[in-house]
């Protein structure tokens, strides 16, 4: 599917009814942007629920010890593959780890990858899109063929083949796998933000600030970056999810995260061997990808609408 | 109309061109000699290696390879042999129905649910199955493909033993999960935005006029109101069409389906390049080709939009 039209396609409002009634906005009509924002954002259940979510899952990478004090690397074989009990709430693993504390400690990796790639096409994105929105001509077409020419290779594959070709050299880590996205990964956030700001562009506000002298980069700077930025990020906080989901993918692929590391792509691709005769190697894997991405998205869906003046009514 | 087709025609050249440069330098760059490879344990004399590398152009400069190979597929259609003697053509043909079955039943289930959400969600705005709509399109779109796949896996397959879990050899039945997982996360989006976009036409004057007229219920929804709404949901159909493809690595991966996209997943870890490279190349001309008809096709339905 095509993330750009998936991130238009987000920009519809979730949910005009669940969000802010109106009545607070007129009682304050001064508000800034982000007061604004705030406070259609309390009200919104989805914000809610995924802040909780959220907290939930960021402490549990964190801070891994509050949740379970059993090491996940210690396992005996002779516990191998049990149910859930009272002593092991997710089971155990083929190794006969403790399952429940192997899920807790996967977070960590699958969120870390998430941060730092969406913080590195973030800055891509944001550095690229305002040079060629702002500049036009021949600046902004090269730009934006290079960034077709990487949107036409669907990440997946180019992933797969670059983490492949990787994977010669040397064991993947956190790091490789957060380059190989980020390199397929940053065309949708870089049209976005492009747009974002060729819509502000041609403001009376950016025409006001070039009447007065100023120079391109303090416009760039001072009047354009804090103006086109909302669906940057509202989207940034989406992409966190999708590239959690895409690590996932890719480690259960087996060109990911290996051994010994604990995610939960790679739970997924050893549990897939006992589908039918230990259907919880999978399930909890797949419930805690499910909530955080879900929490991702949710948020940044929520972040969004806040952001958009126009989505308010 | 014409001019402005051959004016992107003509720009898709170079995005093919150098997007397909891009995943050729990727394989073919790889570390390791897929020659010996080819031989595994074996010894193989020097002229038989000598005699492979040729055949393959593995001795020429990198350029020259990926032009030859792009010569041969422009003027031949051929796209190469696997190491095996078997041309890459022989295999996209065996597994190219699989993969077109699974997008062609993803693309039914999401279009005809998504839009029926969407309008009926609109219709009964406020009410408890708009409500619904909103709290599943949520989900759904939160939610990614892997984990949908994995749940229908171990919930309609697994538990309720309604469906098979692997495999194709049940026929049109075993692509009902994997193509539900697809459809998933394009349901969710496109009901939305069905139901925003009929919201915003029903509530416009010239839907209230021919209410006003006189004109039955459903005629107004049909013939006035949907009409207008249904262009965004074209092009997004249009587009989730074209990157399908790809998509369909990870689900017939999960579910075991014999499609393009497990075949180039195994193809990578085999590093079988010429396999690769070929079936991404139809995978990126199918991408950039259906956004050209989805562009066109937008310009037909909207008469605003003109295309010099």
């Amino acid at each position: 599917m095509s993330e750009m039209h998936k991130a238009e396609a987000r920009t519809a409002p979730i949910d005009s009814q669940l969000e802010t009634s109106g009545k607070s906005e007129q009682k304050t009509e001064e508000a800034s942007l982000l007061a604004d924002a705030w406070r259609s954002l309390r009200r919104n259940p989805w914000f809610i629920v995924s802040a909780v979510l959220l907290l939930i899952f960021l402490t549990m990478a964190v801070f891994p010890q509050l949740f379970t004090n059993t090491d996940p690397r210690e396992c005996l074989l002779s516990r191998s593959r049990q149910d859930p009990s009272g002593e092991f709430w997710f089971g155990t693993d083929v190794q006969g780890c403790d399952y429940y504390s192997r899920v807790i400690h996967g977070a960590r990796n699958s969120i870390a990858i998430g941060f730092i790639v969406a913080i590195g096409t973030f800055i891509v994105a944001v550095l690229l899109g305002l040079v060629a929105g702002y500049s036009g001509g021949w600046v902004d077409a090269l730009i934006s063929r290079i960034t077709d020419m990487v949107f036409a290779v669907p990440y997946i594959l180019g992933a797969l083949v670059l983490l492949n070709a990787l994977q010669a050299f040397q064991a993947q880590g956190v790091r490789e796998v957060s380059f190989v996205l980020i390199i397929f990964m940053w065309p949708t956030m870089t049209r976005l933000m492009r747009g974002s700001v060729i819509s502000v562009v041609n403001s009376d506000f950016v025409m006001a600030a070039r009447a007065l002298g100023a120079g391109p980069i303090t416009i760039m700077r001072r009047h354009i970056l804090p103006n086109s930025l909302g669906p940057v990020i509202g989207y940034a906080t989406v992409f966190t999810g999708i590239i959690i989901g895409a690590e996932a993918v890719l480690t259960f692929l087996g060109v990911g995260l290996q051994l010994p590391a604990i995610s939960w792509g790679l739970q997924l691709s050893d549990a897939r061997q006992y589908l039918q005769t230990s259907p919880h190697l999978l399930l909890f894997p797949v419930i805690f990808v499910g909530l955080t991405v879900f929490a991702f998205m949710t948020m940044g869906d929520a972040v969004r609408d806040a952001l958009d003046p126009k989505s308010k009514k | 109309m014409t001019r402005y087709i051959i004016r992107r025609l003509l720009q898709f050249v170079p995005v093919i061109l150098i997007s397909t440069l891009i995943v050729y330098a990727l394989v073919f760059a790889m570390p390791g000699d897929p020659i010996r490879a080819l031989a595994g344990d074996r010894p193989m004399s020097d002229a038989v290696r000598e005699t492979l590398r040729e055949q393959y152009n593995l001795d020429d400069p990198f350029f020259v390879q990926y032009a030859k190979y792009l010569w041969g597929i422009i003027s031949a259609g051929d796209f190469g042999t696997t190491f095996n003697g078997r041309p890459v053509s022989d295999l996209i043909a065996q597994r190219l129905p699989v993969t077109a079955t699974l997008a062609l039943v993803t693309f039914v289930i999401q279009t005809i649910m998504g839009i029926i959400a969407g309008i009926l969600a609109a219709l009964y705005r406020d009410r408890f199955f708009d409500r619904f709509v909103q709290v599943a399109t949520v989900t759904m779109v939160a939610l990614p493909t892997l984990v949908i796949a994995f749940l229908m896996q171990l919930v309609f397959g697994l538990n309720l033993g309604l469906f098979p879990i692997a495999g194709i050899n049940d026929g049109l039945i075993s692509y009902i999960l994997p193509a539900l997982a697809m459809a998933s996360v394009s349901t969710g989006i496109l009901a939305r935005l069905v139901r925003s976009e009929l919201l915003d036409s029903l509530t416009s004057d010239y839907v209230r006029t021919a209410t006003a007229k006189g004109m039955k219920r459903t005629r107004v929804v049909t013939r006035h109101g949907l009409r207008n709404s249904l262009i965004p949901a074209v092009t997004f159909i249009g587009a989730d069409l074209a990157s399908m493809m790809a998509g369909s690595i990870v689900v017939e991966a999960i579910f075991n389906l014999p499609g393009l996209g497990e075949q180039v997943y195994r193809s990578i870890q085999a590093q079988e390049g010429t396999v690769v490279v070929g079936i991404v190349t139809l995978f990126v001309i199918f991408f950039v080709l259906i956004n050209l008809i989805v562009d066109i096709l937008y310009g037909l339905l909207d008469p605003r939009i003109r295309y010099e």
